[in-house]
């Protein structure tokens, strides 16, 4: 090896990290949004076509004010990493099926550009984009945003019949009439679970948003602190509070599987950017949700509260990354 | 003396998270963009804003019920109230200012702000609406104050966070706390028809 050989080989010199992984924002979001894809099917088969259309136009709609917004402001175009495609899903799967065409619009304009974007971009939005989306939905048009239509199998029916949730039935008629309508209570927890029930497009199949979330278990983009104590707060408090006759009379089962709690808990409480970044914050933060969508759902006005509690829970989460903050190793405290 | 209790409590957790005065009425908003900026004011805020408002709304019941029931002048209630807050703030930022200047200097700012908030004379003229008792209107004044401070320490974490973020230009500041204000109040829509008085 001669001098000048080894001259040319220069040394690579680089500052931390050196440990490099595969792991990218992009691949992150992209995993994300196929590990919901049993869920899409499943909408898409009970829903039918109207579903599939409400949820390709959120996501071009999505992607494409990203890209105005940045094309606008001359910034990169970064339409590649997924997350506005992720969020334009998140947002179609939280609508009903029957939605007419400016409502997945509207929905998109508000979750990237207001939520997003004019908070600095991916990363350092508050709140979730696709729940204030969805929000502000509901709060702007009530009526069609909870104009839920009868899951009709493998498109046989083309006309849609208007019907209310479970969780709509349970809050306007009791739990009595609710197992009247699905016959008895093992054919009312296999509705839920397969999807065959009236709700937003993603949220019906509680086994298809499972597999998803078991899917990312296993990639390691979630961890159990946020969906467990979120879903564990809330059977907790449906068993003890959610019956008719007295305490501990309560079906947690019934509440866990309807409504968003599936979805919101293991794809939407979990956003890295909106949720605490310490562990003890994130335990702290499921806790949160799952009380608020309990409190929401007894008490409240609204039959349904994921939602809400985890945008709630999302203003506190600066608040408590700030309360869980680590310590400054050797630090002496200011007198 | 239960059912008293039962209303006391949902007359704090009404005031303060419910129908919050920030982000459900959207009163407030001045000294709520004003001193939100850090962590260190807000809390200095609140803490001067529950008590002021716990002891005006006290004095503004005493006021109400001894005297402008009794002479049958409550169409005065507008100004009389203005008047009690305002000397209320006035006598106790002298009163401060004299016993203890080292209390004066850490929350006296905040009195003069005070003085001028429409949540500190929203709060007697509804006492009086509603014709509360006087625990109703101490522990409402209780939880309004509570609810003002949970809005201002929420605020001045999140604006705290925002520092670091690429806001763009036009929206620095002011702009892009009135939409996050907007964006809390959507979340805090979720609350409603859960108390209802």
């Amino acid at each position: 090896m001669d001098k000048e050989n080894n001259h040319s080989k220069s040394f690579i010199v680089s500052v931390s990290p050196h440990i490099r992984s595969d792991e990218s924002t992009g691949r992150i979001m992209w995993s994300v949004s196929a590990s919901l894809l049993p869920a899409v099917i499943m909408g898409a088969y009970y829903f039918g076509p109207r579903a599939i259309f409400a949820l390709a136009l959120c996501i071009v709609s999505s992607v494409f004010f990203e890209f105005l917004y940045l094309k606008i402001l001359k910034k990169d175009i970064t339409i590649n990493d997924g997350s506005a495609f992720l969020t334009g899903l998140l947002l179609g799967m939280n609508l009903p099926a029957s939605v007419p065409f400016y409502i997945p619009v509207a929905g998109s304009f508000f979750a990237i550009i207001i939520t997003k974007q004019l908070f600095g971009g991916l990363g350092y939005n508050i709140f979730n984009p696709a729940l204030i989306g969805r929000a502000f939905l509901l709060v702007s048009f009530p009526k069609l945003m909870t104009a839920w239509t009868e899951p009709s199998p493998a498109f046989i029916k083309i006309d849609a019949i208007t019907t209310a949730t479970p969780l709509g039935i349970l809050k306007e008629e009791g739990y009595t009439k609710l197992i009247e309508i699905f016959g008895d209570k093992a054919n009312l927890y296999s509705h839920l679970l397969y999807g065959n029930r009236a709700g937003c497009i993603g949220e019906t199949s509680a086994i298809a948003l499972l597999l998803g979330a078991a899917f990312l278990f296993y990639r390691r983009y979630i961890t159990w602190h946020i969906p467990l104590t979120f879903i564990g707060t809330a059977a907790l408090i449906a068993w003890i509070f959610g019956g008719n006759s007295g305490l501990f009379s309560g079906d947690p089962l019934l509440h866990i599987l309807s409504g968003g709690m599936m979805l919101g808990a293991f794809f939407m409480a979990t956003d890295y950017v909106t949720s605490p970044s310490m562990k003890s914050g994130q335990v702290l933060f499921g806790i949160g949700c799952g009380f608020l969508t309990m409190l929401i759902r007894l008490k409240g006005g609204y039959p349904e509260g994921v939602m809400f509690a985890i945008l709630i829970m999302n203003c506190f989460s600066p608040l408590i990354d700030r309360g869980f903050k680590s310590k400054i190793f050797g630090a002496v405290k200011k007198k | 003396m239960s059912s008293e209790f039962v209303k006391v409590f949902e007359l704090i957790i009404s005031a303060s998270l419910i129908n919050n005065f920030v982000f459900t009425r959207f009163l407030g908003l001045c000294i709520f963009f004003g001193v939100s900026r850090r962590m260190e004011t807000a809390i200095g805020m609140s803490i001067t804003f529950t008590s002021v408002m716990m002891i005006s709304s006290g004095l503004s019941w005493l006021v109400f019920n001894y005297v402008l029931v009794p002479w049958d002048i409550t169409f005065l209630k507008i100004i009389i109230f203005i008047g009690i807050v305002a000397g209320f703030v006035q006598a106790s930022d002298t009163i401060m200012r004299k016993i203890s200047p080292v209390l004066y200097h850490k929350l006296g700012i905040y009195l003069a702000l005070i003085s001028t908030n429409c949540i500190i004379l929203a709060v007697p003229l509804i006492n009086a609406g509603e014709r509360y008792s006087f625990i109703e209107s101490i522990s409402f004044a209780f939880g309004s104050g509570i609810g003002f401070a949970l809005a201002l320490i929420i605020m001045a974490s999140i604006r705290e966070r925002l520092e670091l973020a690429d806001v763009p230009k036009p929206f620095r500041g002011t702009p892009i706390a009135f939409i996050v204000t907007g964006l809390i109040a959507l979340a805090f829509a979720g609350f409603s028809g859960l108390i209802k008085i």
